[in-house]
């Protein structure tokens, strides 16, 4: 990147004494024996016994670049992100972090059973509530469901909802039918009852392939791709008309990328205004609905490396109401997010700092 | 002079359109049970000959994810090229009401020989049988209902603080 | 009843641009498969007749329109399947100088690879009797069974000495991503012969328009293209074909371009990371795209605010060297030469899109009139 990034203002400094939330960090299941107390005899026994050792994990190879930060991937320690000691110490108390907001990606898609799918999944959650949400009064988290069971995926949500610090319920970006399909409306129903977010989060187990041509050869391919996979998502949640269903309901859009939603939008928009009679239920632009309903966490930048052409694509967005920080810790990326706020005008970076994320997710 | 003989009335049949070319404007004239409606024979968007377009029984609207309703009160013609629909009535477009619209004109059968308009002969001779229909080029029709559009769409909002300039106004 | 005076025409543009290079126009296969069988030869004719054509099934998405009304010949067969009419309403109309035929044939999407080769040949034969004989300024891709590549191969040098056949058509999906080795043979053939590939939107060997499984609408498919080429590009980017094949050069067709910026952004940024799964790779992800790519406008992105288009075009870069403009004539969705950029564009601009670009890639004379 070759941007003038430290060059204008004094915004980013500034800012650094405020609050601060940070709407996407990972917790990491360290190993499927770290969920033994949560999980039944019958499935510790059938970890211990047979071929079954738990999830597969594809969405972040474990030593990739991109996975790790420098210092985190030792290669007989815990995998990076496990470990609450090192969040708090590399996050949330050095960047005096109000809240931050926990993505367990753990792959339950990747179980065919739906009866291990649904047993992993409490396990991750009890896990997450015991040994991160009880343990830290800054950390909220998402839900980790069994997507490709709507019903099973709903009563999940149902059980854990009530516990205050689950925010969001997450569900991958790849799925076996997109998102907005009816065949998920158990999920959008549990989500709405239990007045949660939906969390959109990089990756996703669904044995189909992550493009509209089949299946890509390199890691770098399902990486970069996730975007395209994401918008295809906002465009099956906007004209099957979740949100319309679902009035309340807003959508947390993790670690996809920004710099691409105002071209994405015209040209929906567009295909709106020719189609509309096929889905007369979705009554607005489809822009309208994204400004009104998504949120998009800043990491990855995913950023020009003119920072005049970084602004006119946040500013055509269109609204200042859908950015929130993010440092994607433990993941690494190409750019810091302080370019960013370092670059947008004062009130703006208050809201992608705090604001926007406080009222997405009712924090004080 | 602006008001202008555009036909016999009778010539157009119920559910049946003219476009006729008024010094240079092209102008369809769509009779809808009874009810005359003419709008500028030019689409807002790309420019096609949006009356050639589409006539559907209504105004398609929905509650909720698989509902279609028909609002036949709302005479909507769809463009045919990309088939934005606009309102007869009141020349709004369905998708962007208050700010993207085909200029209309005010359309009405008055009786043969009435003073105060001109005759469109080269198009239509005016006989004596029953009245003849004539556009007023400096008068939009009145637009009581106009507000009732979005209302029967039932939007909420254009959503967020997106400015509302549209530029794309004939 | 429509009584139809006078037709519109919009006088606004057409004045200021120059005789336009259409890079998508479709040449219609009136009665689809039908308008075929006659080119082909009797082992397959007869296969046809008795058990049709057959893709992979679950992939329709029933349009909601058919083509242009106004586009419809008086001889009341398809549109755009006539020539004649197609000379008259658009070709002299719209003041076109050349314009790409694009035929949406069966070949390519054939589960019987045998007779999409078959098709194919079929295809090309009848482009050359039916529109390139017949008007001077057509040139045509060649329709090719993308799935067998050696069938492929054949086909493409079966066709290249004819110099009006400028490119070789892949569908929006093809059974894998474009990059992937299966298709190099096809580009080796398209390098060697000076052909170019182009990848038009729609069409699908049983993957879905999505990553992430079917949707239900039409609307849903009909954005859907545009991540469809995305992935695509990423693909050809990825695995080094551009490498490989340094002559190469890839049109996206009837996929719009305004996402062209911010894939290269991202794909710079992870590439920077991951370059080390991908040591094949020489150059920035988005290096190869300014080499390599190219794009038609249509379906022209429409932003609320038409100044975002100009910026858009600033985001492109050396790309915007590389937009030509297409108008998708005859169908429902086809942008109107003279209406279709939501920025008034100044002389120069408009001769690049409308002619020299196109001109370049195709070594057309470079001069319009
Ligand atoms: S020209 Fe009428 S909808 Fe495009």
């Amino acid at each position: 990147m070759t941007g003038n990034h430290d060059s204008e203002t004094s915004h980013g400094t500034m800012a650094r004494a405020r609050t601060l939330v940070d709407a996407d960090v990972h917790a990491v299941v360290p190993s499927t024996q770290s969920l033994f107390p949560y999980l039944s005899a019958h499935w510790r026994d059938h970890v211990t016994n047979t071929l079954m050792k738990g999830v597969v994990e594809t969405a972040y190879p474990r030593f990739a670049p991109t996975t790790s930060r420098t210092g985190l991937d030792a290669p007989n320690g815990p995998p990076a992100g496990s470990s609450l000691e090192a969040l708090q110490r590399d996050v949330l108390d050095c960047d005096e972090v109000e809240y931050a907001i926990l993505c367990c990606t753990y792959q339950v898609d990747s179980l065919h059973n739906p009866d291990a799918a649904v047993a992993f999944s409490s396990a991750a959650n009890d896990w997450l509530a015991a040994e991160w949400l009880d343990q830290d009064p800054r950390l909220r988290a998402g839900i980790v469901v069994p997507v490709h069971y709507p019903e099973l995926a709903a009563r999940e949500i149902d059980r854990v909802g009530g516990h205050p610090g689950f925010v969001q319920a997450n569900l991958p970006a790849r799925t076996t039918f997109p998102l907005g399909s009816r065949i998920n409306s158990p999920i959008w129903d549990a989500i709405a009852r239990n007045d949660l977010v939906a969390a959109i989060h990089f990756g996703g187990a669904p044995g189909t392939p992550p493009t509209p041509s089949g299946w890509s050869s390199y890691y770098l391919e399902d990486y970069a791709g996730m975007a395209h996979v994401v918008q295809s998502q906002l465009v099956s949640l906007i004209t099957e008309g979740t949100l319309e269903a679902h009035p309340g309901v807003k959508v947390a859009v993790l670690e996809a990328g920004f710099t691409w939603i105002g071209p994405f939008l015209w040209r929906f928009d567009k295909e709106w205004r020719n189609l509309r009679r096929l889905v007369p239920w979705v009554r607005r632009p489809p822009s309208a609905y994204l400004r009104d309903h998504f949120r998009f966490t800043i990491q990855p930048l995913d950023a020009p490396d003119r920072n005049d052409h970084l602004l006119q694509a946040i500013d055509q967005i269109g609204s200042e109401h859908v950015l929130m920080y993010s440092s994607d810790y433990p993941h690494r990326h190409a750019s810091d997010p302080d370019r960013l706020l370092n670059i947008v005008p004062a009130q703006l970076a208050d809201r992608i700092r705090a604001d926007n994320a406080k009222a997405l997710y009712g924090l004080p | 002079m602006a008001r202008h003989v555009v036909a016999r009335s009778g010539e157009i049949p119920e559910g049946g359109r003219t476009i006729v070319n008024i010094g240079g404007l092209p102008i369809g004239i769509f009779n809808i049970d009874g009810e005359y409606f003419a709008i500028l024979n030019r689409c807002p968007h790309q420019g096609a000959p949006l009356c050639e377009g589409h006539l559907w029984p209504g105004l398609l609207v929905s509650s909720e994810p698989g509902d279609y309703t028909n609002r036949a009160e709302v005479p909507i013609i769809s463009c045919i090229w990309h088939g934005w629909e606009f309102d007869l009535r009141t020349g709004q477009s369905v998708c962007d009401p208050q700010r993207l619209r085909v200029r209309n004109y005010d359309v009405k059968v008055e009786a043969a020989g009435t003073d105060g308009f001109n005759l469109h002969a080269t198009t239509y001779a005016v006989e004596e049988l029953g009245g003849v229909i004539v556009v007023d080029l400096d008068r939009r029709p009145s637009t009581g209902e106009a507000a009732k559009l979005s209302h029967l769409l039932g939007a909420r909002s254009n959503g967020g603080n997106e400015a509302t300039d549209r530029e794309m106004v004939p | 009843m429509v009584t139809i005076i006078e037709r519109t025409v919009s006088q606004t543009a057409a004045l200021v641009r120059p005789a336009l290079i259409d890079c998508d126009l479709h040449n219609e296969l009136h009665g689809d498969v039908w308008a075929l069988v006659p080119y082909l030869p009797e082992r397959w004719r007869r296969h046809v007749e008795t058990f049709g054509v057959r893709s992979p099934s679950g992939g329709f998405y029933p349009r909601f329109m058919d083509h242009r009304a106004d586009a419809r010949p008086p001889s009341g067969r398809r549109a755009g399947s006539d020539v004649d009419f197609v000379r008259e309403d658009y070709l002299d109309r719209c003041r076109v100088a050349y314009a790409i035929l694009n035929p949406l044939s069966p070949a390519a999407s054939q589960t019987n690879l045998e007779l999409g080769a078959a098709l194919a040949t079929a295809c090309n034969d009848w482009q050359v009797a039916e529109w390139l004989d017949r008007e001077p300024r057509l040139r045509a891709s060649i329709a090719v069974a993308i799935e067998a590549p050696d069938l492929a191969v054949a086909e493409i040098r079966r066709r290249a000495r004819d110099t009006r056949f400028v490119q070789v058509l892949f569908t929006g999906r093809p059974q894998e991503p474009m990059g992937r080795r299966k298709y190099w043979p096809i580009y080796e053939a398209c390098e060697d012969l000076g052909l170019k590939v182009a990848s038009h939107a729609f069409g699908s060997y049983g993957n879905p328009v999505t990553g992430a499984g079917w949707p239900s609408f039409y609307l849903e498919d009909h954005v859907g293209p545009a991540q469809a080429m995305q992935a695509n590009i990423i693909s050809l980017v990825t695995e080094g074909v551009f490498e490989r094949f340094p002559g190469l050069q890839v049109i996206s067709v009837e996929n719009g371009f305004a996402w062209l910026p911010s894939l290269c952004w991202r794909l710079d940024a992870a590439w920077s990371l991951l370059r080390d799964e991908v040591p094949h790779l020489s150059l920035a992800p988005s290096e190869y795209v300014h080499r390599h790519v190219w794009a038609t406008t249509q379906p022209m992105e429409e932003p609320h605010h038409p100044h975002q288009f100009a910026e858009m075009l600033d985001h492109l870069g050396p790309l915007v060297d590389r937009i030509v403009f297409a108008s998708d004539y005859p169908h429902w969705d086809a942008d109107q030469p003279d209406e279709a950029f939501p920025v008034r564009l100044g002389v120069e601009q408009a001769r690049k899109f409308y002619y020299a670009n196109a001109a370049t890639l195709y070594g057309f004379d470079s001069k319009s009139c």
